[in-house]
């Protein structure tokens, strides 16, 4: 990456930090009202392995999706609005933070089935080899999904049409309530591609630069024909699995000694600042802005009009 | 107009081939449909003509029905084979709370046209896991249609109906009737997704029957005539969007309702018609609406067990005399 790239996904990072804090805060204050599961430690993933894609790939995602949207380029105000029951909301409030789709910014959406997405992807991937579209298919899914049914299926089918899907999975350290690591009794996470035949790769999810080349990696061999990869990306989960989790599962501390340790926001900025890409000013602005945008895209979604109850049963078919 | 006589698997089979011809989008792809051309011989020959759009896939229900899903939402049209409609349920996550959500999560800006072809039915000793009849349960979620052909010309016609259309389809074939010779008119236009026929005129009263049910109660419809009852078969076709109007007009004129399915009685699809017909068309109605359904149990396989969940032409005819008599009597489900 490039010195502004770098620092453009700093921007990106920053914003989603900002953007979730924001929403948790809404929540509190009843402004939204739907379900909310923070991406908080994942930005560098989502970032990273956006900037290693091209112009005609897609993403889908699980309901801790948020960081996805805002890396695929869903405008602010549209995320706001869908969480607020807003009818300018990406999905006009019908999907909440949740479960929401944008075909304009290829991101397939978010599924509320852990694991459901990795088949999807897939199925993004097989179009591909009858479209001519080169495209490679990006499907990201926690550490929890692993177990369901579903990613194994997908998993097995991608190998088998050698189809060109990155299968990223977000290991934050629970899956929901429960410490990832009682629910894998053998080997690493990324251990499992071998079983179906491809590449298990495992990446510091927390820096960015380094999802980059290891997703820009899978995606290249996508594209050559070369199928489909596992890239498990570390991560710490800084939040609850949602935002009303009062995480009594949790170690004492755990989640302040994680922040201080490896929150890759703050990695990232001594990264630019120690390699000289920006100065001190220009990062406090460039946070000063991304709060400033933030709020700026809650307040214009809240004074939007709610979703209309006469088109609840609009779209249901053609 | 071009007529050709054929069976129910091979006008399946000619549906597949038009609409692989008409949308170069398509792909067809489930377990054993390639190569070996479907357990039940409708995909035969696909995979000759159109090459790797026809493809064979592992065993994994869910995988097929998530990647037509994918595919469908970046502008492929995926006809997927799910070998027994049994088997839906080892995937029906896909369909249930991915397809089905596609158009009106999105405001209509996304769409996943897909269709699924499954065959369900109880017959030689097929048991509970290779009998079940599903519709009703797809019924039950709004996004999918569901059609049911009853005959060679419907399952030509419903079948490329479903994959033109833009929405996610599941066409439920009958295993029993695969070899059931009808005509098909293999030039007429793609009719829409959608729409019931009177199979069968009579003005005594209507016999509603899904599926294999429809020759069931046409043969029944014979029994009563030599009784001076004279039936009126109806055939929706479609129950998901279902064409109530067609029923209504039936029953306007009958004034007597039975419903005919080989799906078990409790919230079966016969409990929606029979809702219908009393929210909108109990002025119509002289008596009490019948069901002859299968019996609330799971399908057997002893021969003499499986005889009596499948609902004949006897009882069916039994069914409609109760029906005459404006009898509530439903002890005799089967």
């Amino acid at each position: 990456m490039t010195g502004p790239e770098t620092v453009a996904a700093f921007r990106t990072m920053v914003t989603i930090r900002e953007f979730e804090n924001h929403a948790a805060q809404l929540r509190n204050r009843g402004v939204i009202v739907c379900s909310l599961h923070l991406a908080n430690g994942h930005e560098a993933i989502a970032v990273g392995a956006h900037a290693a894609l091209g112009s005609s790939d897609t993403v889908n995602a699980t309901y801790r999706g948020h960081h996805w949207a805002i890396a695929c380029g869903i405008p602010l105000e549209a995320l706001f609005g869908e969480f607020m029951g807003r009818a300018t909301g990406v999905n006009g409030g019908r999907g909440g933070a949740g479960f929401f789709a944008d075909p304009d910014h290829r991101f397939l959406g978010e599924n509320g089935i852990v694991g459901a997405g990795a088949a999807i992807g897939a199925g993004a991937a097989l179009a591909a080899r009858y479209d001519g579209s080169g495209r490679v298919a990006l499907t990201a899914f926690g550490d929890g999904a692993l177990n369901q049914g579903a990613v194994h299926e997908a998993m097995s089918f991608a190998a088998i049409l050698s189809l060109p899907v990155v299968f990223v999975c977000e290991n934050n350290g629970y899956a929901e309530y429960t410490p990832t690591e009682s629910m894998f009794p053998a080997g690493s996470l990324e251990d499992r591609a071998a079983i179906y035949g491809f590449p298990g790769v495992a990446v510091d999810g927390g820096d960015l630069r380094a999802v980059r080349e290891t997703v820009s990696e899978a995606a290249a061999r996508a594209r050559a024909g070369g199928g489909p990869t596992l890239v498990v990306a570390t991560a710490r989960r800084l939040a609850g699995h949602h935002t009303h989790d009062a995480e009594q599962y949790r170690p004492e501390g755990e989640k302040a000694r994680w922040a201080e340790e490896s929150d890759p926001i703050i990695r990232l900025r001594a990264a630019i600042l120690g390699e000289g890409l920006a100065d001190e000013d220009e990062l406090a602005r460039i946070e000063g802005d991304a709060r400033a945008d933030v709020r700026a895209a809650a307040d214009a979604a809240a004074a939007q009009p709610a979703s209309d109850p006469a088109q609840l049963e609009q779209h249901v078919y053609g | 107009m071009s007529t050709a006589e054929t069976t129910y698997r091979d006008a399946l089979n000619a549906a597949l081939h038009r609409a692989m011809h008409a949308h170069p989008e398509t792909l067809v792809f489930g377990e054993d449909v390639a190569a070996p051309g479907g357990v039940f011989g409708v995909t035969r020959g696909l995979a000759d003509e159109f090459g790797d759009r026809v493809f064979d896939t592992p065993i994994s229900e869910n995988a097929i029905l998530g990647a037509a899903l994918g595919a469908s939402l970046v502008g492929r049209r995926p006809v997927v084979e799910i070998m027994w409609a049994d088997f839906l349920f080892v995937g029906l996550d896909q369909l249930v709370n991915g397809a089905a959500n596609v158009r009106w999560l999105t405001e209509g800006r996304m769409t996943a046209p897909l269709t699924v072809r499954t065959q369900q039915g109880a017959l030689t000793s097929s048991s509970a896991q290779h009998s079940r009849c599903v519709e009703a349960m797809l019924c039950h979620v709004p996004g999918l249609k569901v059609g049911m052909p009853s005959n060679p010309a419907d399952a030509y016609a419903m079948l490329l109906a479903a994959i033109a259309d833009d929405d996610p389809a599941i066409v439920i074939e009958h295993r029993a009737i695969y070899d059931q010779r009808g005509e098909i008119d293999a030039d007429a236009p793609v009719e829409a997704a959608a729409g019931a026929r009177v199979v069968r005129q009579g003005a005594d009263v209507t016999v509603v029957a899904l599926s294999r049910m429809v020759g069931v109660a046409l043969r029944a419809a014979e029994l009563l005539a030599a009784e001076g009852i004279d039936a009126e078969v109806v055939d929706p076709r479609w129950l998901s969007p279902f064409d109530w109007a067609t029923v209504e007009a039936s029953i306007a004129k009958s004034t007597r309702l039975v419903v005919v399915h080989e799906a078990v009685r409790t919230c079966g699809f016969g409990a929606e018609v029979a809702a219908l017909a009393a929210e909108r068309g109990f002025w119509h109605l002289d008596g009490p609406v019948v069901r002859i359904t299968a019996p609330d149990c799971p399908k057997p396989s002893a021969p003499s067990l499986e005889a009596v969940a499948i609902p004949d032409a006897e009882r069916v005819a039994r069914g409609v005399r109760r029906a005459m008599a404006g009898s509530s009597d439903d002890q005799e489900s089967t």
